[in-house]
C-alpha cells in the first residue's frame, strides 16, 4: 500500500498542494486529473523520491521512501514525460539496458515481444531509436511497463502520442495489472476505460 | 541478489556507455584526436630544438591530457539528462554512488584511456628517452581517472545550466591543478634525475581521495539534477 499523508507540494512561489492525504491500495488505478500546472508532474515525482515533499510523508508498507530508497525504487516503474531511450540503441537493446541495470535478465525473444505486444512491428525493432517516430518511441518506453513484473507503475501522460489503438492495448495491461494485485497511479487528461470498481479519481485544483 | 545485481548495473551501464560512442566514431574520436593535434602543434610552434623540446614535453603533454578530458565531460552526463535516462538510473535499486563510478569507468575507458595508449608515440616525438615515456604512461595511467572522477562533480553540478560547459570549466580546471603539476612533475623529476617515486604516490593519493570523494558528491549533484 502506498500511502500520502498530509503532502504539501511548493514550487517557487506558487502551493501547488497542501495536506494531501490519500492511500492507494492493491489491486487499484489511481487516475489523477488536472489543469496544466495543477501539480501532476510534481506529485509524480514526490512519489518517485525525486522531490522531497516539503511537508508530510509518503509511506510504501508502512515505511518512509526517503528512508528506504533502495528497497522502494525495486518496487516501482516509472514513465515520465521523457522516454528514457538512447537514440543510438535500438529499442530491443533499450529494454535490455532498462532490465540489466534493475538486476534483471531480458532475453532478446522476451523484449520483442514486448514491443509486439504494445503494437511495435518487428522490421522496427532493429531499428537505431533515432529513427522512430515520437508515438513509436513512446510505445517502445511503455513496453518496458508492459514487461514489468514491479507492483507499483507511476505513469505521467503515458497516452501522449498514443493512437487508439496503443492506447486500448495499454489500458488493457493496465487492467491485467490492477487484476493481479498492482497498483497503477497514472496523471492523464483522457478517462481510462477500465472496470470503474478499480479506478480511484483524483483531482488537483491548482 | 544484491551484489550480482550491482555487477549487473555496473556492467550493464559500462556496455551501454562505450556501445553507444562506437556507434557514433566520430565522437569516440574527437578526444584522442584533439590530445594528438595539441601536441603536435607545440613543435610546430616553438621549434624543433631537441633540448627545449623535451624540457617542455612533460608539462605540454600533461595540459593536453588535462583539455581533452574536459572536452569530453560535457558527454558524461547531458544526453543521460536530456533524454530521461538520469531519471531511469537514479530509481535503479543499487547505490547511485556505484552507478556513478560504473559512468566514470566508462568516460575513463573512451576518453583516458586513450591518451594513455597514445602518449608514448607523442613522447618520442618530443625526444623522450625510454624510461621517461614509461613514467609518462604510468602518471597519466594514475592521473587521468583522477580527472574523469572529478570532472564527473562538475559536469553532474552544471546539468541543466545555461552555458554548461564553461562553467564546467571553470569548476573543474582550478581542482585538476594538482594532478597536473603531481603527473608533469613525476616526469620532469625523472629526467632531471631525482626520481618519479614522490610525484606518481601523490598522484595515486589523489586518485584514491577522489575515488572516495567524488562518486558520493556526483551522485549528489545528479539527485538535484532531477529533482
Amino acid at each position: 500500500m502506498l500511502e500520502l499523508v498530509n503532502l504539501s507540494c511548493q514550487r517557487g512561489e506558487r502551493r501547488l498542494f497542501s495536506n494531501l492525504s490519500v492511500a492507494i491500495n492493491p489491486g487499484k488505478l489511481v487516475a489523477i486529473a488536472g489543469e496544466n500546472g495543477s501539480g501532476k508532474t510534481s506529485l509524480l515525482r514526490m512519489l518517485c523520491g525525486f522531490l522531497p515533499p516539503e511537508q508530510g510523508t509518503i509511506l510504501w508498507q508502512g515505511k518512509n521512501i526517503t528512508e528506504w530508497r533502495e528497497m522502494y525504487a525495486a518496487q516501482l516503474t516509472y514513465v515520465g514525460h521523457l522516454n528514457g531511450l538512447k537514440e543510438d540503441l535500438t529499442p530491443v537493446e533499450n529494454l535490455q539496458f532498462s532490465a540489466t541495470i534493475a538486476g534483471e535478465h531480458l532475453p532478446d525473444g522476451a523484449a520483442r515481444e514486448g514491443l509486439e505486444a504494445v503494437g511495435l512491428r518487428a522490421q522496427v525493432h532493429g531499428l537505431p531509436t533515432r529513427v522512430l517516430s515520437q508515438g513509436q518511441k513512446r510505445r517502445v518506453t511503455l513496453a518496458r511497463v508492459w514487461l514489468s513484473t514491479r507492483p507499483l507503475w507511476i505513469l505521467d501522460e503515458p497516452f501522449a502520442a498514443l493512437d487508439e489503438r496503443a492506447t486500448r492495448l495499454l489500458t488493457q495491461r493496465f487492467q491485467a495489472h490492477v487484476n493481479t494485485g498492482g497498483m497503477v497511479v497514472v496523471a492523464t487528461h483522457q478517462e481510462v476505460a477500465i472496470a470503474p470498481h478499480s479506478v480511484q479519481h483524483m483531482r488537483l485544483v491548482g | 541478489m544484491s551484489q550480482s545485481g550491482v555487477a549487473h548495473a555496473v556492467y550493464g551501464i559500462i556496455r551501454r556507455d562505450i556501445l553507444i560512442v562506437f556507434r557514433r566514431r566520430a565522437d569516440a574520436m574527437t578526444t584522442a584526436f584533439f590530445f594528438v593535434i595539441v601536441t603536435s602543434l607545440f613543435p610546430l610552434g616553438i621549434g624543433p630544438e631537441p633540448a627545449v623540446l623535451r624540457s617542455i614535453a612533460p608539462g605540454v603533454l600533461w595540459v593536453a591530457a588535462l583539455l581533452s578530458c574536459l572536452l569530453s565531460l560535457n558527454r558524461l552526463f547531458t544526453s543521460d539528462y536530456q533524454d530521461g535516462a538520469l531519471e531511469q538510473l537514479v530509481l535503479v535499486p543499487q547505490p547511485l554512488t556505484v552507478l556513478v563510478m560504473a559512468k566514470v569507468a566508462a568516460h575513463w575507458l573512451l576518453s583516458g584511456l586513450p591518451l594513455v595508449v597514445l602518449s608514448p608515440l607523442l613522447g618520442m616525438q618530443y625526444g623522450l628517452s625510454g624510461e621517461s615515456v614509461g613514467i609518462l604512461m604510468f602518471s597519466l595511467l594514475l592521473g587521468t581517472p583522477t580527472l574523469s572522477l572529478i570532472g564527473a562533480i562538475g559536469a553532474a553540478l552544471t546539468l541543466g545550466v545555461r552555458g554548461s560547459s564553461v562553467l564546467v570549466a571553470l569548476l573543474a580546471l582550478p581542482l585538476f591543478i594538482p594532478v597536473l603539476i603531481f603527473g608533469a612533475g613525476a616526469v620532469s623529476n625523472q629526467m632531471a634525475g631525482i626520481g618519479a617515486e614522490a610525484n606518481l604516490s601523490l598522484l595515486g593519493a589523489c586518485l584514491l581521495l577522489a575515488l572516495v570523494l567524488a562518486p558520493w558528491a556526483t551522485s549528489a549533484a545528479l539527485r538535484l539534477a532531477v529533482e
